[in-house]
């Protein structure tokens, strides 16, 4: 029950945004966050938005997963 | 640009680097118990057969992560008495199948009751002001993810044919409870990425203040769960019991303020049933007075009581509920209990430990 996609927002409309992931485009909810921007990713579970993706800490992810490559184990 | 899809969440080589420092990590001497309470979780460990990427002192087990599996009886009950009412009844897809002493709301469907499946509780609404002469119920069932879009519903002005009956239930207490009790016992937890995108990382420091639990959230990548148990391993190690959150692109440390807010003012906190676990006290999510207008219970004079005693004979779904047994462990898995004619709760819900496990197989058992 707590499946839930990041999505592309493509458009605010009223209380709904029109959002997009592998060019599938679906409408979700608003309700749930205060400031949500055209270009924005949102976690959409059950046909609302429930929080805005961060750039930042996603690239910090990444960044902790290209250093186990470059530690080829890191033992 | 930013990239939430990338393939390095799914990375083989980099799962492989993780299992490599997992093995590294591992206790020689010692069985190390990690529970998550998070039915996607279960369903992205199965789906990618990450229990056989670790050693056999390191054990992932399911908890009370399943809320179709939570739900007690006389909340289904109660919903199949509106749908038998001539309400039309709306639910998540999940529910539909959930056995009853009373049958199940997709028996209630066949014998001609108004039964449907609804994505979202927006759908809920849109169905009631399509269907104006009609009563429509919104059976809202889960824990703080669902429970926010119910209270965003609630907040939204719904028209006045539709009412909700609510089965909200928090995560955080309920872990609080059945770990002080000495139901689960465990040396440390994963906590939920998604509940925590509403909640907040910061609701599971309980965890490692009062019990001494590593704990960290996680997002649900076959990446995400690797890395998190390198850390809690890592803390096992080091004597260390933090809250660590490595789901920092999704869950804040104070999660949604507006999400937060919508639960507070439609929502009370008191004593609500687990299926199986018994009344715990603030652990449920219950319908302000305010909002007693909207309460199917009220507006439909409904009063069944919780049972004790409602799983059904020989069922042993509370204890894989509790981390205690594998659904293997259970004479009835694959035997009398089958998705196709299930036993116990854990059977139906696509996020119930015995349905996963059956799906997919026990990744587990082929490392061993």
């Amino acid at each position: 029950m707590c499946l839930a996609v990041p999505m592309k927002v493509t458009a605010v409309e009223g209380d709904e945004l029109v959002v997009e992931l592998h060019g599938v485009t679906q409408r979700a909810r608003r309700d749930l966050l205060d400031d949500v921007a055209l270009g924005d990713h949102v976690l959409v579970h059950a046909g609302y938005a429930i929080t805005v993706l961060d750039a930042e800490e996603a690239a910090a992810t990444l960044d902790i997963f290209a250093a186990l490559e470059a530690a080829g184990g890191g033992r | 640009m930013a990239d939430f899809a990338n393939a390095a969440f799914q990375s083989r080589e980099a799962a492989q680097h993780l299992a490599a420092q997992i093995a590294a990590l591992a206790p020689a001497h010692r069985h190390v118990k990690i529970m998550h309470v998070c039915g996607s979780h279960e369903h992205s460990l199965v789906q990618w057969g990450l229990r056989a990427l670790l050693p056999p002192g390191v054990e992932l087990i399911a908890g009370p992560g399943c809320p179709v599996c939570v739900c007690p009886e006389h909340e289904i009950r109660e919903a199949i008495a509106l749908a038998d009412r001539g309400c039309l009844l709306t639910t998540y897809g999940d529910m539909l199948r959930v056995p009853t002493a009373a049958g199940s709301l997709a028996d209630a469907a066949a014998r001609g009751a108004a039964v449907r499946l609804v994505y979202s509780a927006a759908d809920a609404a849109k169905l009631a002001l399509a269907q104006p002469e009609r009563e429509v119920v919104f059976f809202g069932v889960g824990f703080e993810t669902t429970a926010a879009p119910t209270a965003a519903l609630v907040l939204a002005d719904p028209p006045p044919n539709l009412s909700v009956l609510t089965a909200h239930r928090l995560t955080p207490p309920a872990m609080q409870l059945l770990l002080r009790a000495g139901e689960i016992e465990v040396d440390a937890l994963i906590a939920p990425g998604h509940v925590s995108a509403i909640i907040g990382s910061e609701a599971w420091a309980c965890l490692p203040a009062e019990f001494g639990l590593p704990t960290t959230v996680a997002g649900f990548e076959p990446v995400d769960l690797l890395l998190a148990v390198r850390d809690i391993l890592a803390q096992l190690r080091d004597g260390r019991a933090e809250l660590s959150n490595g789901y920092a692109r999704v869950v804040r440390p104070a999660g949604n303020a507006r999400a937060l807010a919508a639960l507070n003012t439609v929502f009370e906190v008191g004593a609500t049933w687990w299926r199986g676990l018994g009344e715990l006290p603030g652990t449920g999510l219950l319908l302000r007075p305010a909002y007693a207008a909207l309460d199917a219970r009220a507006r439909f004079d409904l009063n069944l009581l919780p049972e004790p005693d409602e799983m059904p004979a020989g069922c042993r779904c509370h204890e894989v509920m509790l981390g205690r047994i594998t659904p293997p462990d259970c004479p009835l898995f694959r035997a009398a209990c089958h998705p196709l004619r299930p036993h116990g709760p854990c059977m139906v819900s696509q996020e119930g430990t015995c349905y996963l496990w059956h799906q997919y197989g026990d990744a587990g058992a082929l490392a061993a």
